[in-house]
């Protein structure tokens, strides 16, 4: 019992005890390497202003680092910066720059390997190949960083939050800009995504394989290459993010594939090719999106079933619906539609007559896609009207039969 | 040429009907933003429209100011004036008086509306220079048979059918070659079918301007590599004026030898 | 003045003019009378180059007219039926037809003599047949041109137009003016023609004075006697 009090006593004397070692041009500590290997676990390490050539930095203790305004760390373009493999490590108001290119190995600024219970706060990283790096952690958070680079293509640039086989991370706040992907996730569960921007990526704003159990909300993707992608994951839940200006002949809003059991509300589709484009997606409730001038909402490639669409509000894109499989048990159910053209005789805010979002055209493009050439013409309205007359070619049971009169959602 | 065209277009900008397509467009443009609140979606709404009903009010503003003004032409070909010069005084009074009613009938609601400040002036502008060269290139056309065509209720049918076949028969046959030959290669074909019909022509011009293209995958690439650039504007814009060019070009020809 | 050389024109397979030869002197009223479909008016329009004849020439003071336009400088025509452009003014019409001519015009007098100072204002597409006859005589009649052609001027017009419009073409015929009329009032032709040329199937039939025409039929009235070489067509 006493040695246990005893060595509780020292614990915390070290604790008390814990350094704070300054690194700047005029004190003993020259470079964060040297400080690094005078620290001992719960030291702070505090870095101050000033431009330091290091890189391949190994942070094995649990360190909190820190900087001030004008600390920049520059890795000159040869290769990563901060290696961590420590727990509990806090890692906050430092600007690192330029990482080497690499096509064999991911280089990061910021690459944590095994780490548990960690902090990665008000980071800046700029002219970087991967930004901060993931792998096997848990219980880290990501707070308030800025990523940018200036990639041109895919094949020489790397993702700006990247995270590999980890659980229970929370990325919240960042702006990530100019990297091939903005958020990568790949194997990360029970995570929360929120209040991020990712914009102007060469490929996807967000992306995410095999993650299930994440929720991702508040978060704003626009001008991306392609969009979002999120693929063979399920239970995920993404509610109040923007999917903005995704155009390009293979961009989507929001590119599901393999998805199962996952709820999609609140969510804000504006002015991409594809607002959502859905394969081999089952269980998944779209409710109260918006899907505002996109050139097609919503496009159902196959084997989906049991979705549900429920009070979105599809306004003034080009193609409400492109389907070209059974509808199968999917359901279309009191939508508002700015294209309906029924009427409401009870005033019970309910379109009388039913509304078929698939119109011939839409039908049509997807066999011929060169047919879209003619849309808006004359000729195409035409085919459109006598096909709603009278379905020939399009599903007939694929309808919403409870239209919704007015704009339901109005948080956008 | 100026005195008649001077002329002409008093005499249409006087009459009922120049008034009531004024007075459409100006309604038109006025609950279109008043009651959207959207330029862009205004502009493509307006884009439907003026495709459509351009070239239908051009060719019959056309065949019918040729048909009324038979006999007051033969007075004027009685007068110390070249034959081609009335005749194309009297084309181009029709077409600034319509593209007047135009500019004029869509430029003051969103004038007022405060496009100036709003991104969409340059779509807006697309859609009215479009709108006034279908104007012109329709005028001509249906004046071309008119001339062809002593018989007034002929004349006029064959020119509603003209302007059928260009607004829809057309592309319900360009539809139906596109998904007939799908497993050809049909970007090319699609780039040259646009071409020969103005209204076509006139709106791929603006839906791609309106960022369309995207949609179009790879013929969209090919659409947008030959229209976005300078250079393919410049040439769309002279295949439009040849559009113009050809028919006046035709007239003059019919004209030397034409019997009043 | 005027010379027309074998002129053929067909509309289609009808044959209108079948090389015509006509020779109109200076000086005098000359009625271009025939049947109904004789080529009376496109005779008339060869002349003002609104018809383009197949074959032949047409010579205006010695010079060729065909597919030219300054000649008509020199010409005035009164269209057979007046249908002008309905949202124009009386007034500005005329301004426009003296826009038209660099010439000087005398309309004042006219408007007078035909009591339209009170229509000038008046849209053309209100005017009655008449009135609009009358717009018709002074926009021809208010130049001063070596030749006149009056295509049934008579037309809708009252007495009193009519006795004007009698003076007017006497008043011309007096100061050397070549006059070119085409009607089917008879009194009309016998009053005021010096001479008739009477056009069938595309030839001149007859060309001569009255006097003549009456001599040659053995007929003293003038109806009869152009009748009667109507009549001979048809036998």
């Amino acid at each position: 019992m006493k040695k246990v009090t005893l060595f509780l006593l020292l614990f915390s004397v070290t604790f008390l005890y814990a350094k704070r070692i300054e690194v700047c041009k005029n004190c003993e500590i020259l470079t964060i390497k040297k400080a690094m290997e005078l620290a001992e676990d719960g030291d702070e390490i505090f870095i101050k202003k000033g431009i330091y050539k290091e890189n391949d930095i190994e942070v094995n203790k649990a360190v909190t680092i820190s900087g001030e305004k004008g600390t920049i760390i520059d890795g000159g373009f040869i290769s990563g910066v901060l290696h961590i493999t420590s727990d509990n490590f806090v890692l906050k108001n430092i600007k690192i720059i330029n990482v080497g290119v690499s096509y064999t190995k991911d280089f990061a600024a910021v690459k944590v390997v095994k780490c548990k219970n960690f902090i990665i706060e008000n980071i800046e990283l700029n002219q970087i190949f991967f930004g901060i790096l993931i792998e096997k952690s848990h219980y880290g958070k990501i707070i308030g960083n800025k990523l940018s680079s200036t990639a041109k293509d895919e094949a020489n640039s790397g993702n700006g939050i990247h995270i590999w086989h980890s659980s229970n991370m929370i990325v919240d706040s960042n702006e990530v800009f100019g990297m091939r992907d903005g958020i990568y996730f790949e194997f990360v569960t029970e995570s929360k995504i929120h209040n991020n921007r990712s914009h102007h990526n060469v490929r996807y704003g967000l992306h995410f394989m095999f993650s299930n159990n994440d929720t991702y909300y508040n978060n704003e993707f626009k001008n991306n290459g392609a969009g979002v992608a999120v693929m063979f994951s399920k239970f995920i839940t993404m509610y109040q993010n923007k999917f903005l200006n995704n155009w390009g002949s293979a961009s989507y809003g929001l590119l599901l594939k393999e998805i199962y059991d996952t709820q999609i509300y609140d969510n804000l589709f504006q002015e991409n090719t594809i607002g959502i484009k859905g394969e081999g997606c089952t269980r998944i409730n779209y409710k109260n999106n918006t899907f505002l001038r996109n050139g097609w909402a919503i496009k159902i490639a196959g084997a989906c079933y049991t979705n549900v669409f429920e009070k979105n509000d599809f306004m003034h894109n080009s193609l409400d619906l492109a389907y070209n499989t059974k509808v199968n048990d999917n359901k279309f159910e009191n939508n508002h539609w700015s294209e309906y053209t029924g009427y409401d005789l009870d005033k019970d805010g309910v379109g009388d007559i039913p509304y078929r979002p698939v119109k011939l055209f839409s039908y049509i493009v997807n066999r011929t896609p060169e047919a879209l050439v003619l849309l808006r013409s004359l000729f195409v309205d035409i085919i459109n009207f006598s096909e709603k007359v009278s379905p020939v070619f399009t599903p007939d049971d694929l309808m919403d039969k409870k239209p919704i009169m007015n704009k339901i959602n109005d948080r956008f | 040429m100026l005195k008649i065209l001077k002329y002409s277009f008093y005499d249409l900008m006087r009459s009922r009907w120049s008034y009531v397509y004024f007075l459409f467009y100006l309604l038109l443009g006025f609950v279109l933003l008043f009651l959207n609140n959207d330029v862009n979606k205004a502009v493509i709404t307006l884009m439907n429209i003026i495709i459509v009903l351009t070239p239908l009010i051009g060719t019959i503003f056309g065949v019918m100011y040729y048909y009324n003004s038979r006999e007051f032409t033969e007075l004027l070909l009685a007068q110390p004036i070249n034959r081609k010069k009335i005749f194309m005084g009297q084309f181009l009074g029709i077409s600034i008086s319509l593209t007047l009613s135009l500019v004029l009938g869509l430029g003051i609601p969103f004038m007022l509306y405060g496009l100036f400040k709003s991104t969409a002036i340059f779509n807006f502008g697309l859609l009215l220079v479009v709108g006034s060269f279908l104007n012109f290139i329709f005028v001509a056309l249906s004046y071309n048979i008119a001339l062809s065509t002593e018989n007034k209720i002929k004349g006029f049918g064959y020119a509603i059918l003209m302007w059928l076949f260009l607004a829809v028969i057309y592309d319900g046959v360009f539809l139906i070659s596109l998904v007939m030959f799908d497993e050809y290669p049909l970007d090319k074909f699609s780039l040259i079918a646009t071409m020969f019909n103005p209204i076509d022509l006139s709106r791929i011009l603006i839906l791609l301007k309106l960022d369309i293209s995207a949609l179009l995958g790879y013929t969209g690439a090919v659409f947008r590599k030959f229209f976005g650039t300078n250079l393919g504007m410049m040439l769309s814009m002279s295949i439009l004026i040849l559009w113009v060019l050809i028919p006046v070009v035709r007239m003059n020809l019919k004209l030397k030898n034409k019997d009043f | 003045m005027i010379d027309f050389k074998n002129l053929h024109k067909k509309f289609g397979k009808l044959v209108v003019l079948n090389g015509l030869d006509l020779n109109i002197k200076e000086g005098g009223i000359f009625a271009i009378l025939g049947p109904n479909g004789s080529g009376k008016t496109t005779l008339i329009k060869c002349l003002l180059g609104m018809v383009i004849p197949n074959e032949g020439s047409i010579a205006y003071k010695g010079k060729s007219v065909l597919r030219k336009w300054d000649y008509r400088n020199d010409l005035n025509y009164l269209p057979q039926i007046a249908n002008f452009p309905p949202n124009l003014t009386v007034v500005e019409l005329i301004e426009m037809v003296k826009n038209l001519r660099p010439k000087q015009s005398y309309e004042q007098d006219l408007i007078k003599l035909f009591g339209l100072t009170d229509s000038l204002q008046k849209k053309l597409g209100n005017l009655s047949g008449g009135t609009k006859q009358k717009v018709n005589i002074v926009l021809t009649f208010m130049f001063d041109s070596n030749l006149i052609i009056l295509d049934e001027p008579t037309n809708g017009l009252d007495p009193i137009a009519l006795i004007h419009l009698k003076e007017l073409i006497l008043r011309e015929k007096a100061k050397g003016k070549t006059i070119l009329i085409t009607t089917h009032i008879m009194s009309f032709v016998d009053e005021m023609a010096d001479e008739i040329v009477f056009i069938l199937d595309g030839k001149i039939y007859f060309k001569g004075s009255v006097d003549a025409l009456k001599k040659q039929t053995n007929n003293d009235n003038l109806e009869h006697a152009i009748a009667n070489l109507i009549a001979k067509q048809y036998a």
